[in-house]
């Protein structure tokens, strides 16, 4: 299996440009990143933080000053608000299963909507086992909370709600606040979870404002390193650890810190909110030429997700009709353009994603879905280039497809 | 919904950049769907057979991923100069797989799929006949319930997704 992987990158020699927009998925780490990290491998702050010697202590120090500039891009106050996790995988995990084993007495009923990410909704499918019920809020067309149904069944028995503040995929800005309100009339203690991945670093963000009581980041989705990402607890909130083990500078995860990653999380951090304004405006620049260009330049494409600014900057999702996704992707990625697909030929069952659906794409329409994401880094040259590229690869998998399965 | 690495082979990449036999064939004798674009996974075969039932041409069109296009090549280049008894015979799931140097265990259905489809256009081609010869089993084989399944799934899934619109 490994010699085909071999084949395949061969077959990528002589790209002329590469231009990554599969940000959702994983993320180039940006070589001032990089660099800040590297020092904590091998010259300082290696010892494990709860330990009584110098590069113990150096540890503690670097690990507590990079949560504290975590903590305060979140507008949080207090330094004990944030775990640090290995993602948003954990961080989602520990937010849900945490919060609802810690309150179980308070209600057994959990909402969330159909749209969330799948660390969100298979945790929702655990917790079922340990005696918990759920209910997925419908969203509309463009993948906004239907506050109506929310208001129906919030109640008194429901112990926690998780909307993520961001679609990861159709990029959707849900109004969290209004949503918090309706659940906290219900019933002032149900705790509200809000995954806000997607909205870190791109949208004004902040816990004082928000008053969510959990809340979700990633690193890699501001373009630091894998492997670590944060919960927000509000003060007070009681969550249970998921996992048993030694703990350090983390209450609620037990192990050994990463010191570097989480140095890299808080620089990757920093370099998403100095100028934040204008990162935004960078991104969303370069988002329009993409998505207006593709427009311009084909027929048959349809926009998944908001139009307007309900749609968080960064994010593109279109649907190619009469084109699998999949197979667009590979097309794409040997001309040096690397996108994801919705489509179901990139997943291990034959139904397309669960977003797609759930707004009421055909599956036709969600098979021949691409995702991207533009960042800070782009260029105007890079947009070029995806633009050059587009059309030819849509026009080579359409030529495959002929007249089959065109309704 | 999870995802599983797909390590492609060099034939698998070959077929899909330069698929072979593709598009219609304007005079042919039979053409057979399989698949359903609500899966992400459909083909169309062309076949032109001659007098003495020998498959002279065959061609593809595929709506499909990677493994989908490179499969259904595959078919159309092995049934080619076959006689319908042997392209039926010989033609199988396992064989395409071998052809294109191994599949993904999760792309396996595309191979599948393809042999549905070829079966589909040689029993098609009897029927259109009126007379079936005695090699032709009237039960379906397994490649061709897989076909029926994956559409009847395609049907199942657009039915809910119907029924999740009118809530």
């Amino acid at each position: 299996m490994v010699e085909n992987v071999k084949a395949l990158l061969k077959a990528h020699e002589g790209i002329k440009r590469e231009v990554y927009l599969d940000n959702e998925n994983s993320s180039m780490v940006h070589k001032d990143v990089v660099d800040a990290m590297l020092p904590y491998y091998n010259q300082r702050a290696y010892g494990n933080p709860t330990l009584t010697h110098k590069p113990g202590w150096e540890a503690f120090e670097t690990i507590m000053e990079s949560s504290q500039k975590i903590s305060k891009f979140l507008g949080s106050k207090v330094l004990e608000e944030i775990t640090l996790t290995p993602g948003e995988t954990e961080a989602n995990n520990l937010a849900l299963m945490g919060a609802a084993f810690a309150n179980k007495h308070k209600g057994k009923k959990i909402l969330t909507s159909e749209i969330e990410p799948i660390n969100v909704l298979y945790v929702t499918d655990l917790l079922q086992k340990f005696g918990f019920t759920t209910t997925k809020i419908p969203v509309d067309g463009e993948g906004f909370l239907n506050l109506e149904k929310l208001k129906e069944v919030a109640d008194k028995e429901t112990v926690l709600a998780s909307i993520a503040m961001v679609n990861n995929e159709i990029g959707t800005i849900q109004p969290v606040k209004e949503a918090l309100d309706i659940i906290k009339d219900k019933n002032p203690e149900t705790l509200f979870h809000t995954d806000a991945s997607d909205a870190y670093g791109r949208i004004s963000l902040n816990m004082q404002d928000l008053k969510v009581d959990l809340a979700t980041i990633s690193s890699y989705k501001i373009l630091g390193p894998r492997g670590i990402g944060a919960l927000y607890v509000k003060e007070g909130v009681n969550v249970d650890k998921i996992l048993e083990g030694q703990i350090g500078t983390q209450k609620l995860w037990p192990g050994v810190e990463n010191t570097p990653l989480i140095v890299g999380f808080a620089k990757a951090s920093e370099l998403a909110f100095q100028d934040f304004e204008a990162n935004v405006n960078r991104m969303r620049m370069l988002r329009d030429k993409l998505v207006d260009g593709i427009f311009r330049k084909l027929s048959g494409v349809e926009i998944n997700g908001p139009k307007d600014d309900k749609r968080v900057p960064d994010n593109a999702n279109i649907s190619f009709l009469r084109c699998e996704g999949e197979a667009l992707t590979i097309e794409l990625s040997l001309r040096g353009v690397y996108v994801s697909s919705g489509s179901a030929c990139s997943r291990r069952l034959l139904q397309p994603s669960h977003v797609l659906v759930a707004i009421g794409r055909k599956f036709s329409e969600a098979h021949g879905s691409i995702l991207m994401k533009t960042t800070r880094y782009h260029t105007e040259e890079d947009i070029t280039y995806v633009l050059e590229v587009i059309p030819s690869a849509v026009g080579r998998i359409r030529g495959i497809v002929g007249s089959t399965g065109v309704d | 919904m999870s995802r599983a690495p797909l390590p492609y082979t060099q034939k698998v990449l070959d077929l899909f950049r330069n698929p072979k036999n593709l598009g219609k064939i304007k005079d042919a004798t039979v053409t057979a769907v399989a698949g359903n674009p609500a899966c992400g996974d459909m083909i169309t075969f062309y076949l032109k057979i001659n007098d003495q039932e020998i498959i002279e041409k065959a061609s593809f069109e595929s709506y499909g991923c990677a493994a989908n296009i490179a499969t259904a090549s595959i078919v159309t280049e092995m049934a080619k100069g076959l006689s319908l008894e042997s392209a039926w015979k010989d033609v199988t799931w396992k064989k395409v797989t071998e052809e294109v140097g191994g599949l993904p265990s999760v792309k396996f259905h595309c191979g599948v799929l393809a042999v549905g489809a070829v079966k589909r256009a040689i029993r098609k081609y009897y029927e259109q006949k009126g007379s079936a010869p005695s090699w032709l089993p009237q039960e379906l084989t397994f490649e061709e319930k897989q076909a029926l399944e994956e559409e009847e799934l395609a049907k199942t899934l657009s039915k809910r997704l119907k029924v999740a619109e009118e809530k």
